[in-house]
């Protein structure tokens, strides 16, 4: 559960406090970006991703790494990656 | 099953290996701790250890936030969950935790109202769709987690959402690191920090293990080299007679971490005098819980919680591999009454636990590298 997973931003949403549309792995879901309100997020920037926040922007080349790790991990983030989907954080 | 030859950077590792081993003084023997469940993963999944010298033993450590959870406060937590209008939320991984009294998924067969969440704001939707429930979130984790659910606090006392509160079972890093660096039981020559909890906390707070312990401490990544590096900087620093805090994974994590992050989780939360950790006991400032402010959000000022206290299992030995005196498969049930189907301790419970990581891929490595090298 302490998987942090890469996203790239798709789009910041312009109706809801903190929240960006996140693509991970093919999942997009709304992400809230709340705690990296210096980062000055846009699209195509990445971020690493735990349970719906994003905790830090990292560079292109990190998200794939890390990418590439988390898909070879196999079960874990796949678990991670259905919950994503099973969230809708910007529905009310 | 993948193993070291087939991720990336392969002669890279081979490399690193080999200047491990020549930084090795012979008779010597090493013991490194790493801290979070999430390398205990990698080093498992990847058999790292045969890519070690016999005389480097690697520890793991308590870092894996289901694995703490004493049986008590799952209890507590199934006690909440069975009150008239509450729907429990919490994350999958504590469903199959193991209370006095059975799991939450075996609470939610006898017809309590429990609810899987990927995220604390999603247990915040349910509350907002059910307005007739108060809805519970079990916030748990180490500091990676703790600001998610202190932003979730913010956001509900902004929208005034009143059928929400947080059973918060969130723990700090430091001073499990400070129980186990004054434990008697073990003696450690150096630490591999957790990754995402130093995204939050940054590598300062760590300071005190370098200076007071006189142990080097290297923050590291999750990948098979990540490790590997951390583990040569350790080496490097003992060969040079220092003990430093440093840095391996600056590419995720910045020295003074995620500012904002800490103020939310300072907002919203204060350390506890005490808490019970499976396994390691009572310490003291080790947990947090939500501050007298936002008292509407917090259960335990909600609801009569019984405080259950509970014995581990006789037959577990989840305490002594949380410390790192034991290894998973030194445990008398590690694989045969305790499994990941049938867990008995919660090591076995979720992925980063070290007997559930060792159960899946470490049974098998040594045996298939040997193979793999002849």
């Amino acid at each position: 559960m302490c998987l942090g997973i890469p996203g790239e931003i798709v789009e910041i949403l312009p109706d809801h406090a903190d929240l960006a549309k996140v693509d991970v792995s093919g999942v997009r879901r709304a992400i809230n970006i709340g705690l990296l309100e210096n980062e000055r997020l846009q699209p195509g920037d990445w971020i690493l991703i735990h349970v719906g926040f994003a905790l830090s922007k990292i560079d292109e080349e990190e998200a794939r790494a890390a990418l590439d790790f988390l898909e070879g991990i196999g079960q874990a983030y796949d678990d991670e990656l259905a919950a994503l989907r099973e969230s809708s954080i910007d529905r009310r | 099953m993948r193993f070291v030859d087939e991720y990336r950077d392969a002669e890279k590792a081979r490399a690193l290996s080999a200047k491990i081993a020549s930084l090795c003084e012979p008779g010597r023997s090493y013991k490194f701790m790493e801290v979070c469940g999430g390398h205990t993963h990698t080093i498992y999944k990847h058999g790292l250890e045969d890519y070690l010298p016999e005389s480097i033993t690697l520890v793991h450590g308590p870092g894996c936030p289901v694995c703490v959870i004493p049986m008590g406060r799952v209890d507590d937590a199934i006690h909440i969950a069975e009150q008239p209008e509450v729907v429990m939320t919490s994350f999958g991984d504590m469903m199959r935790v193991p209370g006095g009294r059975g799991s939450f998924f075996d609470s939610m067969a006898q017809g309590a109202a429990i609810r899987m969440v990927y995220s604390p704001l999603d247990a915040l939707k349910v509350a907002r769709q059910n307005p007739d429930k108060h809805v519970v979130f079990m916030a748990i984790g180490f500091e990676t987690t703790a600001p998610s659910t202190a932003m979730t606090v913010l956001r509900a006392a902004a929208e005034g959402i009143g059928n929400f509160s947080v059973f918060c079972n969130h723990v700090t890093v430091i001073p499990a690191i400070k129980a186990i660096l004054d434990s008697p039981d073990l003696r450690l020559d150096g630490f591999i920090g957790p990754g995402h909890v130093s995204t939050i906390i940054g590598c300062r707070p760590y300071e005190f293990i370098a200076r007071d312990y006189g142990k080097p401490l290297v923050v590291a990544g999750f990948e098979p080299l990540d490790i590997l590096q951390s583990i040569y900087m350790l080496l490097v620093q003992l060969a040079e007679g220092r003990s430093e805090v440093e840095n391996q994974y600056a590419r995720v994590v910045p020295w003074a971490g995620n500012l904002k992050a800490l103020r939310v989780i300072s907002e919203v939360m204060e350390l506890r005098p005490y808490f019970e950790w499976r396994g390691l006991g009572f310490i003291s400032h080790s947990a947090l819980k939500v501050r007298e402010k936002y008292a509407a959000f917090d259960a335990e000022q909600i609801f009569e919680i019984p405080g259950s206290r509970v014995a581990d299992p006789k037959a577990c030995q989840c305490g002594e591999v949380l410390k790192g005196v034991l290894k998973p498969w030194e445990c008398k049930v590690f694989g045969t009454a305790c499994t990941p189907e049938t867990p008995i301790g919660t090591c076995m419970v979720s992925s980063e636990g070290a007997c559930a990581a060792y159960y899946n891929f470490g049974r098998f490595s040594r045996e298939r590298v040997r193979e793999a090298t002849r």
